[in-house]
């Protein structure tokens, strides 16, 4: 695996490589190993143009974890708050030897223009770009799904996941869509008619306006960020009645079956999208998609760079 | 002056016969003719100097991206013999003073005729008509009028636009894009715009302003002209107004007839241009369009920009494409090696009328004793690998760079002078 | 005419000979360590954990106690990741009993480079400090590249460099016997 740019690069196999891989890393750290070497003498760059302490902590703890060297670039007071161009920037991450560089943009498509373009020989790892994909957010989630579900088995061919929001402006959910598909899980989005995109009829999942309607049978059920402020773009007339018509609060909860578990990929906007005694419930795995992102983000760092593909 | 006499070449779809050119004009056309030096055209098609109605020179402004000198010579090296130069330099040309500058600028590079654009609206804020008359009766004399790069939207100022232009023969040109529907657009809206995660581009907000500017040009008595048309909805609504005796033309760039919204899934900025590439229905749509006359023209909307404002990912990309040098070559691959046109309906759509809808006299005459030698030599056998380092334009943007395009401008003559020759610029 | 079904080379122990051979080494475990209770078998991905949990039963069943049996995955200690691509991790299990001050045997089918052993004794220390580290091999087929030694030998085999060795066992090749082929 060169760069991981979209949850459609991976295949059926690999992506499972990946999730094997992170199971064994996160019963490592169970066992109380503090370190691992595969990536000893390795550099990974983080750079991320969008404020994301999260997401940041957990690639950078990922890598230091497999003894990486971690050189963070955020875009807030440094050169490229200066104007400086991405090229620039990652002829300079080039020169000073990056193997891979981690990127959260705020424009779709950066991470496909800086695997691509010719500046840098390392490898690229997708962390958010614009309204595009999250691939290692998708990935994590398959990853909580596979441990909470089934009896932890694994297996999540046939599996109803439905995710609720934005969907329009949502990464994280064309990446789910695309590596749900892939594992053999079936999607339903939902999501007023004005938070889906053009063309959504072509994706491969089912698409429904009625979130009451649609509980029904979900075996687990994703929640969205809907950001208040869409309602002044006319997405929604008042965030009260999206919370009235989207959001997941305790009845709803409720209705679902006993075993179904809920999710978000934060951060949270409390009382919009998703009332704060679901948030808090022992039905949502909300806390462990944080930690299982580390062994993930580890997972696909030690296959990115850990054999003879990396090698320059 | 050297005279020169061009040899077996064909004119459009003729059979091959010579073509002496004398003192600026055409002076015979027939066989076993003699000149001062002789050209080749066995096997070349000649074509009247191509005449392009739309073309971004950026200067006065942006001097980085491209001068008139520059793309004069660019243009030159695609066939053409006249340029309109569009408004939105820095300044913008709203008054006489900068249009006069800019026609000065291309005759004294003196390669092509360079017919400045003057805007609709002043600093192209599209609030206030700019000084239409004066720069009517400026020594560039100019004739279209457009705030290209921005729509004319407010429906009053458009109306307004449409009657005055009508004292002197002029006519408005719109770029068809309703600013609310596209804000922030930055690809055609379709089924690639939601999986790639890029704001989208609706055809219906092309299509919308076309729509009431037809019906407004019809109610007002004018001629409208619309730029770089790229949907099949917006073929209809011409073909629907034109049948109502509504006096609309329509261009179609050579961009629009090439690539589909697919090559976009790379994400290569160089790609990226307004209107945006559409999909393949709307492709078939114009082409076929452009065949039947519905749409009246072909336009490159030559846009150069530097390179830091395409090396860059998409949405910090600027929009535009160059097409001088391919202009010729695009519209042979895409509409007479399909069958779709012969070699008159080529220069019917790349001369005759364009020189029309400018009012430009000496542009877009028959090849015959007694017209202006304007003329472009094409060989058809020849095929050129685009490189993006070997463009004459002052820019590298161009969406054919490593491509391979078929045919190759052999000469062109402007006034009687060879600006090409052996398929390169004279000097 | 080569039949693509039958497997080349030659077969230099079969399964009564890998039977008696587990049988010896479990008997030498209990000898030489005196008995001890605090007996740590840790298997080397993939089939000497295998064969760690069969010595394991042997040892019981001599001992008449239990044995604490897991297995250490090497993967990442490899001194080799960047000649090939990533490799797949396998399972570290430490038993409840864990290694701190245990006598730990590590146990592979296979002896070579010495690379994975050295490998396996890094992994071993991220999980603690064993009183003392002992090497269980099946086949030990010589040139060492690091100073390593077993301390427990099924079977000396000398070969030559460019031949290869395949240990097949039941649990995953459906038979128990070792092959040497030769370099076609």
């Amino acid at each position: 695996m060169k760069h991981l740019l979209s949850a459609a690069d991976l295949t059926h196999e690999a992506a499972l490589q990946i999730l094997d891989t992170a199971k064994q890393l996160t019963l490592a750290t169970e066992q109380g190993v503090g370190k691992l070497p595969p990536l000893r003498g390795r550099t990974v760059v983080n750079l991320f143009y969008e404020d994301s302490t999260r997401t940041r902590i957990s690639f950078e703890a990922a890598a230091k974890r497999l003894s990486a060297d971690v050189i963070n670039f955020s875009a807030v007071g440094s050169s490229v708050s200066k104007g400086e161009s991405l090229k620039d920037t990652a002829l300079t991450l080039e020169a000073m030897g990056a193997d891979a560089v981690v990127i959260r943009h705020n424009n779709s498509g950066a991470p496909h223009r800086l695997a691509n373009a010719g500046w840098i020989s390392g490898g690229v790892v997708n962390a958010g770009d614009g309204t595009h994909e999250h691939p290692t957010q998708a990935l994590l989630d398959a990853y909580t799904l596979r441990q909470n579900l089934r009896g932890g088995e694994g297996d999540l061919t046939g599996l109803n996941v439905t995710i609720v929001g934005d969907v329009l402006h949502s990464r994280v959910a064309r990446s789910n869509v695309l590596l749900l598909n892939t594992l053999g899980a079936k999607v339903r989005l939902v999501a007023p008619p004005t938070l889906l995109p053009y063309g959504i009829e072509d994706w491969d999942c089912e698409v429904s306006y009625d979130l009451d309607a649609s509980l029904e049978g979900s075996d687990a059920v994703m929640m969205l960020r809907v950001q208040r402020e869409r309602m002044n773009a006319a997405y929604f007339p008042t965030s009260h009645e999206y919370s009235n018509r989207y959001g997941l609060n305790v009845t709803r909860m409720n209705r679902l079956s006993q075993d179904a578990v809920i999710m978000h990929p934060g951060p949270m906007n409390r009382g919009m999208e998703i009332s704060a005694d679901v948030a808090d419930s022992n039905r949502s795995v909300i806390v462990e998609q944080v930690a299982n992102g580390v062994s993930v983000r580890m997972a696909v760092l030690y296959l990115m760079l850990g054999g003879s593909e990396s090698v320059k | 002056m050297t005279s020169y006499v061009i040899k077996d070449v064909s004119i459009l779809d003729g059979k091959p016969t010579d073509i002496l050119i004398r003192d600026g004009v055409i002076a015979e056309v027939g066989t076993g003719l003699k000149g001062d030096e002789v050209i080749d055209g066995a096997g070349c098609i000649a074509l009247p100097g191509l005449v392009d109605l739309h073309t971004h020179l950026r200067e006065p402004g942006r001097e980085d991206a491209e001068t008139i000198l520059s793309g004069s010579r660019a243009a030159a090296k695609g066939g053409f013999t006249a340029v309109h130069a569009m408004a939105n330099t820095d300044p913008v040309a709203d008054t006489a003073g900068v249009v006069e500058q800019v026609w000065r600028l291309g005759q004294e590079a003196g390669l092509v005729d360079v017919r400045p654009v003057g805007a609709v609206t002043m600093g192209l804020e599209g609030t206030a008509l700019a000084e239409l008359g004066a720069m009517a009766d400026s020594a560039a004399g100019v004739r279209v009028f457009s705030d290209d790069g921005k729509c004319v939207h407010d429906a009053l100022l458009m109306r307004r636009a449409l009657e005055y232009v009508k004292a002197f023969d002029g006519v408005v040109a719109q770029h068809a894009q309703e600013p609310r529907l596209t804000q922030g657009a930055q690809m055609n809206e379709g089924v690639l715009s939601g999986k790639l995660g890029l704001a989208g581009w609706p055809a219906v907000a092309e299509e919308a302003i076309i729509a009431r500017d037809v019906l407004l040009a019809h109610h007002v008595g004018s001629r409208l002209h619309i730029c770089h048309l790229s949907t099949a909805g917006s073929v209809e609504i011409i073909r629907w107004a034109k049948s109502r005796g509504i006096n609309v033309t329509a261009e179609v760039t050579p961009h629009h007839l090439y690539f589909t919204d697919e090559v976009v899934e790379s994400y290569d900025p160089i790609y990226k241009v307004n209107p945006p590439l559409r999909t393949a229905a709307d492709v078939a749509a114009v082409r076929a369009g452009l065949a039947d006359g519905t749409i009246n023209i072909v336009a490159t909307d030559h846009a150069p920009h530097p390179s830091e404002d395409k090396d860059c990912e998409w949405t910090a990309a600027a929009f535009g494409m160059t097409g001088l040098e391919s202009a010729l070559s695009v519209v042979y691959e895409t509409m007479v090696v399909t069958g779709l046109m012969n070699w008159a309906a080529v220069a019917d759509r790349m001369s005759v009328q364009p020189a029309l809808i400018g009012r430009v006299s000496d542009q877009g005459q028959p090849i015959a004793a007694g017209s202006p030698a304007n003329l472009v030599i094409f060989d058809p056998r020849a095929s050129e690998l685009v490189e993006a380092r070997k463009t004459v334009s002052a820019s590298r943007n161009t969406p054919y760079a490593g491509r391979t395009l078929p045919g190759k401008v052999v000469a062109t003559f402007y006034r009687g002078k060879p600006t090409v020759r052996n398929g390169e610029l004279s000097a | 005419m080569t039949n693509d079904f039958l497997p080349s080379g030659r077969v230099v122990l079969d399964a009564s000979d890998i039977s008696r051979a587990l049988t010896r080494l479990a008997h030498e475990i209990v000898e030489r360590t005196h008995g001890a209770t605090n007996l740590t078998l840790m298997g080397i991905p993939t089939r000497g954990v295998t064969l760690a949990h069969r010595l394991g039963e042997q040892i019981s069943q001599i001992q008449g106690l239990p044995v604490a049996v897991g297995a250490i995955d090497i993967t990442m200690y490899r001194d080799d990741l960047r000649l090939r691509p990533a490799r797949a991790l396998q399972p570290t299990t430490i038993p409840p009993e864990g290694i701190e001050g245990r006598l730990v045997i590590l146990v592979d089918d296979v002896l070579f480079s010495g690379r994975t052993i050295r490998a396996a004794l890094d992994a071993l220390s991220e999980h603690g400090r064993p009183e003392l580290v002992q090497l269980a091999i099946l086949v030990d087929r010589g040139h060492r590249e690091l100073p390593i030694r077993a301390d427990y030998v099924g079977k000396n085999l000398p070969t030559a460099r460019t031949e290869k060795i395949q240990v097949n066992l039941v649990e995953h090749d459906g038979s128990d016997e070792v092959r040497i082929e030769s370099e076609a």
